[in-house]
């Protein structure tokens, strides 16, 4: 043999790589179903149920449309980081998974690379909502703009964390169909499409348990001057733990099934 | 890496699912180079031990060497890859898309542009996944797994479901890209293939190995060949008493010689009778496969593989 051989390497990060972050980020923003639930949707809801309180003030003050705008927000973001979390129900079905196992990418690496797609998208999410809200004239103090996008952004890693759940628990490729739904009645029970405060007391004990109540206070407690209330912050942290803790463990089964 | 170090060595590889054994007690060494079909009808366990052999599955007991290393380390260093039969590509991607991906998981895969054209789907780069044949899309994953530049290639059914045209561009890519040293094993259950593409046959049947040698060899366990030449006024009890004669039939002035061993059959015609116009011929592989698949000729071979 004459022919020098490169000795043979593993790749770095377990083959987390940049370039595949982006195309994975491409893949998403040309699929014109997410787009539209992520992004559209959220900003059409907005000119349909925000604007129509233009010139309304909450008791404090600030204005009805920016408290619709931020909860459209943790909506989008929601749904755009359950969906990304989502695609690895798709890709299992698909059996791209099984290919990836072919390869040096370690599981780990493949699951932040799938966390930081949905989490782009989340902020995109935000990030629109929060445009189409400052172009139809909503006014609040720049650290409310700041604050508010933040927690809804950083707290929609609890739905990345959901959809990786549901990516592990069934391998089908029509998973937001079935997801959009349920994301729907949880962003009702999270305050996001009406006001906790008009459900029935019953209804708003239950809500305060559920997975987009915490998120949702946290985002317009900046606007509200609410403050961070122990109830959301805890609900946050728990619903992320729990649905973390399930997506690892499905995680685990699916990579040492054999 | 010492020469020694076989490219696969499975040592009494079994695999239970329950109480089914899809594969039972397999030991086989292939070294470097080889190009070895692994042959059995559906349910032999072929997919099953290429698993085993990918780290896919985890063998019930036994175990597997790729150039000495587990399966798993095998992958990842990119010493191994394989084109599976179906499934295992994102359908929302392009062709380019789908490589390029891939290639970025290795530290040093071979240009994308290479891989495509060796494959030869150059010209349906910018193709969504979706929208490629199957043949289209088997080219996609021998690609992909050119990337590595891999010392052993394993292809399980890669051919299945394709046209002819299809199966014959896909061996066309596969042998023009046959590059010295790099060891091939495939899976099939179409005779002419491992016929036509391997140096080697393992013939497999319920999980077990019932025959291994050169394609020649193979036949020639289950069918042997058949001797003919005109020879007026043969003598059919001397011929019948060769080593290895099954049958020996007289048709006018042609003497048929049915024998495992012809090369002894054609030696005694020539030499010690009149016989002109010799031909030996083989039973087709498609015989011997059934021969060796099926029924209990194959437990009676089992101690004829090499």
């Amino acid at each position: 043999m004459t022919t020098t051989v490169m000795p043979r390497q593993r790749p770095a990060m377990g083959g987390f790589n940049v370039p595949n972050l982006l195309l994975e980020i491409r893949r998403v923003l040309r699929n014109r179903r997410t787009l539209f639930f992520i992004l559209v949707m959220p900003a059409v809801f907005f000119l349909l149920f925000g604007l129509p309180n233009k010139g309304q003030s909450l008791d404090n003050g600030a204005p009805v449309t920016g408290y619709i705008m931020i909860s459209l927000a943790v909506y989008g973001a929601m749904v755009a980081t359950t969906s990304g979390g989502g695609m690895v129900a798709v890709e299992r079905a698909q059996g791209w998974s099984r290919q990836l196992r072919l390869t040096p990418l370690r599981p780990a690496a493949y699951v932040a690379t799938k966390v930081l797609t949905a989490m782009t998208l989340g902020l995109l999410a935000v990030l629109v909502e929060f445009v189409v809200g400052a172009v139809c004239g909503v006014s609040m103090p720049a650290h409310v703009w700041l604050l508010s996008g933040l927690a809804a952004w950083l707290g929609s890693l609890v739905f990345a964390a959901f959809g990786l759940f549901v990516g592990y628990l069934a391998p089908a490729e029509n998973v937001m169909q079935f997801l959009g739904p349920i994301l729907a009645i949880l962003a009702m029970f999270g305050g996001l499409f009406v006001p906790l405060e008009v459900l029935p007391e019953v209804m708003q004990q239950i809500a305060r348990f559920t997975p987009v109540y915490g998120v949702g206070e946290l985002a317009r407690s900046p606007l509200t001057g609410t403050g961070a209330t122990a109830g959301a912050v805890a609900n946050v942290v728990l619903w992320t733990v729990a649905f973390g803790f399930g997506a690892a463990r499905l995680f685990r089964r699916d990579t040492q099934r054999v | 890496m010492p020469t020694t170090t076989p490219a696969v060595e499975l040592t009494g590889l079994t695999k239970r699912y329950g109480a089914v054994t899809a594969v039972d007690g397999l030991s086989l060494r292939i070294e470097a180079g080889e190009v070895v079909a692994f042959l059995g009808p559906n349910g032999a366990g072929k997919t099953t031990t290429l698993d085993m052999l990918l780290g896919l599955a985890r063998p019930s007991t036994g175990s597997v060497r790729v150039y000495g290393d587990t399966p798993t380390d095998a992958v990842a260093l990119g010493r191994i890859a394989a084109v599976m039969q179906s499934g295992g590509l994102l359908k929302d991607m392009t062709v380019a898309e789908t490589v390029r991906m891939t290639a970025n998981l290795y530290p040093h895969a071979r240009p994308v542009a290479e891989v495509l054209d060796r494959a030869g789907i150059t010209d349906i780069a910018g193709r969504r996944v979706a929208k490629c044949s199957g043949g289209q899309q088997q080219r996609l994953r021998f690609a992909m797994a050119l990337l590595p530049d891999p010392d052993l290639m394993v292809l399980d059914e890669p051919t299945t479901g394709m046209d002819v045209e299809g199966r014959r561009d896909f061996w066309t890519a596969i042998r023009r890209d046959a590059r010295a040293g790099r060891t091939v094993l495939f899976a099939t259950h179409y005779l002419e293939e491992a016929d036509a593409y391997a140096d080697r046959i393992v013939l497999i049947r319920q999980g077990r190995i019932v025959a291994d040698g050169t394609t020649a060899e193979v036949k020639n366990l289950a069918a042997g060949r058949l001797v003919r030449a005109t020879l007026p006024g043969a003598d059919q009890v001397s011929l019948a008493g060769l080593p290895g004669v099954e049958s020996v039939e007289v048709r006018g002035d042609t003497v048929l010689v049915q024998a495992a061993d012809s090369d002894e059959v054609a030696r005694y015609l020539l030499n010690h009778t009149s016989a002109r116009d010799l031909e030996i011929t083989s039973r087709n592989l498609e015989d011997a496969f059934l021969a060796l698949t099926t029924g209990t000729a194959a437990d009676e071979l089992q101690g004829s593989t090499r």
